[in-house]
């Protein structure tokens, strides 16, 4: 009974504040908001919106990042999965990747840019040795007006999550056994798995993919610290104006909003349109049967590019690291001219609540998604059902901009009466946990081999033993994961923590935030690294913990 | 536990409530009263939290406020100012009228002006505060102006506020040796609007503004705007009540020439005054500047900036102003929010305040008509190459009507802003 509506309920959970949040900012963007006196609908919010300068360049810009991140990203990935088919190289690049994934957006944004800046790691290795730069060139690299510093940042960050993804999803495909057929018939190992393999899997991580989309194009974060500023990306300049002194620009953040959500969606039929595009492309590819063109330069780019992209965000990681011991630094100085632990020492008396709310609202929030999420899951298996079309609206909070609905989501909230309170939050948070959550347990629980189950039930066993004493601890190790995907999220959330705890509550990341608008890198590279070793945290117990308990079964610790 | 009985004890007057939603506010005139009623308080400070001295004062405010008045005092850290107006005003907007979750705001200029337009604060206040009288406000009268704007007891002081200019000693006076090459009759920093364009000129890419609408880089539109107009006196009055185009024409004929010298050739800008600050840290930037006049002093303490760097006021004086403190209209807790504004104005704090040690914020206070023990207390502390002489401060500019900031930064924008 309760598992019958767990699906019920995890879909009312997350659409409901969406829809309402959406509602309330639907209604100021057509000019009604009576506590500021607008009382009728009008549309002048939409003209002022219109009227702002540049604004078509700032939709052209989220577009075209969101677009260009999500592909490049894809094709990193893909290229990699294709070129390392049964190699060795697989297994380390992909313990490199992984904790990446716990890296927040905004550390590595920061990393990022203190690499490529004109006065960067970077310049100041080569200066003035190779470069003859006493100063800093007066070069535009970070926030260049294209956005390709934006979409670097982004790609670092998205590489991770999409190979996740993809690692998840293609056991299930038996990658091995459908390259053996094509090898058989005469392809390079390489093209055999851009050939058999990789049509299958696309369908699999679509929705990743799409959410990938919605996050690169309606992203605030990184676009603040990579993006361009005159003007900036679209999300930028609403949050702009949502916190704009002079209030009536609400009405036109509003309406900017409703926009960020056509800019989203009109991302997300683009890039509907290119898959076409690319199907047909590839169809003609595949079928032209071609065995070893281009095997040798696909092999080469899927390991240099994925590589390229790791390097690049660790070793921002590790300036992020050398500056929150610096003590003054001037270019073109490869190293600090001396080292302190002043920036440390002041931020660890600090530390300790903001960790601790951290810390619990992540593992509350993860550990209601994974309740969830199984509830769901398990009811599926039960009923043997085909997974209910309603669950892809699990999928919205991912798709709708956060920026788009949050903001209207706070006044449902004070119209309920609800207090700013760990519990709102954790509710906030869990909105973007439990997709993540599923997204990442649901293909190995539905992959899971139905022998096992059945075999238990001939021997007796009720339908709750099974759960307990043959699913669960064998699905144990993508269980965990998924609780390290959930972990990460929750502690990367700003907006949803700020928001809705009324700024009362304070987290490593609202913090870290907060202090980043003082500028100060060392302080920023103090707390980055702080937000950065939490998640790790939770990625290291994922790991580590089934490989602890199942020491004795090697099939039983899991791939990751 | 401690949100939990807050939320109760927030509750309990509610219930009393009628629907008129007047609830009985103390009343300043009888501070006794207001002392009683806020023991045991617990009053949410919302603050700009970009600063780590800052945040470290207000830890300190918030020990000493326990101490004497059995307040408890939260820091609520923020990003932005904007982000507790909207707060309170969502509050407004969905019938919170006695519960906010405001008690107390770091504000001033538009976002005070906004609020009071919008009776989203609370008030008269200021002026029953016991500590309000040692600010002399018959002599200093803009510690009751914000912006032109007379605050009527809507907000209590707290600091001052002036634009100081910094810069790197070592490369202005051309010790590095490219600069002695290419710069090196340039050894004094630009005095006025005027010199600054020349120097821009003569040392190219090593200047720039906060990018517009960030209040440092705006603040500094109204001061070019002063130094270049003939019709100062139309800024002290509703943007709407003079030709916009005719005054401010002087000025973007000086921008446009100014940009294509700026860093990034104009084409970028730091988005606020702490960017600026770091990129004189990165050694992008010769000459910067600040709205607080304490920055550069601590940033070199703090190792951002090079210990060569010296600030000064130029010549013609800079614009300054106070900021302060006020509370929601729907605060839940009035007289803790009283008690703290009026601690802020204590000569303890204002001179704890003022110590370049701590944060180096100006005190409020006319220290000169304090008592021998006051005065005492604001003893200049160390020397600081870095800081400003004692006496730069005195050439403050008052800062134009609001509005008129609101019509530059749109005018700014549709000008810069690349379509």
């Amino acid at each position: 009974m309760m598992l019958r509506l767990a699906p019920v309920l995890l879909v009312i959970l997350l659409v409901a504040p969406i829809l309402a949040g959406l509602a309330m900012a639907l209604l100021p963007a057509f000019g009604y908001l009576p506590a500021l006196g607008g009382e009728s609908l009008t549309l002048a919010p939409w003209r002022a919106l219109f009227a702002e300068p540049g604004i078509w360049r700032s939709v052209a810009v989220s577009l075209a990042s969101g677009l260009i991140a999500t592909a490049v990203s894809l094709a990193v990935v893909l290229l990699y999965l294709a070129a390392v088919t049964g190699s060795r190289f697989d297994r380390w690049i992909r313990r490199l990747v992984s904790p990446l994934l716990s890296v927040p957006h905004a550390a590595a944004a920061f990393g990022l840019a203190f690499l490529i800046a004109p006065s960067g790691l970077i310049a100041r290795l080569a200066s003035p040795g190779l470069t003859g730069w006493e100063r800093p060139p007066d070069l535009v690299i970070v926030q260049d007006p294209w956005g390709l510093s934006l979409i670097a940042g982004l790609v670092i960050k998205e590489i991770p999550f999409l190979l996740l993804m993809s690692l998840a999803a293609l056991p299930q495909l038996d990658p091995d056994r459908r390259i053996a057929m094509a090898r058989s018939l005469g392809y390079r190992p390489t093209l055999a798995w851009w050939k058999v393999v990789a049509p299958s899997l696309y369908p699999l991580i679509r929705l990743p993919v799409f959410a990938v989309i919605a996050y690169a194009s309606s992203v605030v974060d990184v676009a603040m610290i990579l993006g361009p500023t005159l003007p900036p990306t679209l999300s930028v300049s609403i949050l702009a104006w949502f916190s704009d002194p002079d209030l009536d620009q609400r009405f036109m953040a509003s309406a900017g909003a409703i926009l960020q959500l056509g800019v989203t969606a009109t991302a997300l039929a683009i890039w509907w349109g290119l898959e076409r595009l690319v199907a047909r492309m590839m169809g003609g590819w595949i079928a032209r049967g071609g065995r070893r063109r281009g095997e040798a330069g696909l092999r080469v780019a899927g390991k240099l590019w994925i590589l390229l992209a790791t390097a690049i965000a660790f070793v921002g990681i590790g300036g992020l690291a050398i500056n929150s011991v610096a003590g003054f630094w001037r270019f073109p100085d490869a190293l600090p001219g001396s080292v302190t632990v002043t920036h440390w020492a002041r931020a660890l008396p600090a530390l300790a609540g903001p960790i601790a709310s951290t810390a619990l609202i992540a593992l509350v929030s993860t550990l209601l998604a994974t309740i969830l999420a199984l509830a769901a899951l398990e009811n599926e298996q039960r009923t043997g059902r085909h997974p209910s079309r309603a669950l892809w609206l699990l999928y919205l909070p991912l798709i709708v901009p956060q920026i788009a609905f949050l903001f209207g989501l706070v006044v449902v909230m004070e119209h309920l009466g609800t207090r700013p309170t760990h519990a709102l939050i954790i509710f906030g948070h869990l909105l973007f946990v439990l997709p993540y959550v599923f997204l990442s347990l649901s293909e190995a629980y539905r992959r899971f081999d139905p022998r096992w189950s059945q075999l238990a039930l001939t021997l007796g066993a009720s339908r709750n033993a099974v759960f307990w004493r043959v699913r669960l601890p064998m699905l144990l190790a993508p269980m965990l994961t998924a609780m390290a995907v959930g972990l990460a999220v929750s502690i990367g959330q700003y907006l949803p923590t700020q928001l809705l705890g009324a700024g009362r509550v304070t987290t490593v990341t609202t913090e870290a935030v907060s202090l980043a608008a003082g500028g100060n890198r060392r302080v920023i590279g103090v707390w980055a690294l702080v937000q950065a070793c939490l998640p790790l945290a939770g990625f290291i117990i994922a790991i580590g913990l089934p490989k602890l308990l199942w020491s004795n079964r090697r099939g039983m610790q899991g791939a990751p | 536990m401690r949100a939990f009985s807050s939320r109760l004890s927030a509750a309990l007057p509610a219930l009393l409530l009628t629907t008129t939603g007047l609830q009985a506010a103390p009343d300043p005139a009888d501070w006794e009263a207001v002392l009683d009623e806020a023991r045991g308080q617990t009053v949410y400070w919302y603050a700009w939290a970009g600063e780590q001295r800052t945040n470290d004062y207000i830890d300190w405010v918030a020990k000493r406020v326990d101490e004497q008045f059995d307040i408890e005092l939260t820091h609520v850290k923020i990003g932005d100012t904007a982000e507790a107006v909207s707060r309170v005003l969502a509050e407004k907007q969905a019938g919170n009228h006695d519960e906010g979750n405001v008690d107390l705001i770091w504000i001033n200029g538009e976002n005070f002006a906004t609020m009071k337009a919008n009776d989203l604060l609370f008030g008269p206040f200021a002026e029953a505060l016991p500590n309000f009288a040692l600010t002399h406000p018959e002599h200093n009268p803009e510690v009751v102006t914000d912006f032109t704007l007379p605050t009527e007891g809507y907000e209590s002081p707290w600091g001052r506020a002036q634009i100081t200019f910094y810069y790197d000693s070592r490369e202005l006076r051309g010790d590095s040796r490219e600069l002695l090459e290419d710069s090196d009759d340039i050894v004094t920093p630009p005095q006025d609007i005027h010199a600054l364009l020349e120097w821009a000129d003569a040392n190219p890419g090593r200047f720039t503004y906060p990018r517009i609408p960030d209040f440092t880089g705006s603040t500094f539109l109204k001061q070019a705007l002063i130094a270049l107009t003939d019709e100062d006196e139309a800024l002290y009055a509703p943007v709407e009540e003079s030709d916009f185009v005719a005054v401010t024409a002087p000025l973007w004929d000086y921008l446009d020439a100014l940009h294509p010298h700026l860093w990034r050739s104009g084409r970028q800008f730091p988005a606020t005054g702490p960017e600026m600050r770091s990129l004189m840290g990165d050694g992008e930037l010769t000459l910067a500047f600040t709205f607080t006049p304490s920055e550069p002093a601590a940033a070199v303490a703090d190792y951002e900036l090079p210990p060569s760097t010296r600030s000064y006021v130029p010549e013609g004086g800079t614009l300054g102003n106070v900021h302060f403190v006020a509370i929601p209209y729907n605060s839940p807790h009035k007289a803790g929010a009283m008690a703290v504004a009026d601690f802020l104005l204590s000569p303890e704090a204002q001179a704890h305040k003022q110590d370049l040690a701590v944060w180096g914020d100006h005190t409020v206070l006319d220290v000169g008509r304090l008592d021998d023990d006051g005065q005492a207390l604001f003893a200049l502390d160390q020397d600081n190459p870095a800081m400003l002489p004692a006496d730069a401060l005195q050439r403050t500019l008052p800062e134009p009507h609001p509005s008129w900031m609101t019509a530059l930064q749109d005018a700014w924008q549709a000008r810069y802003i690349g379509n």
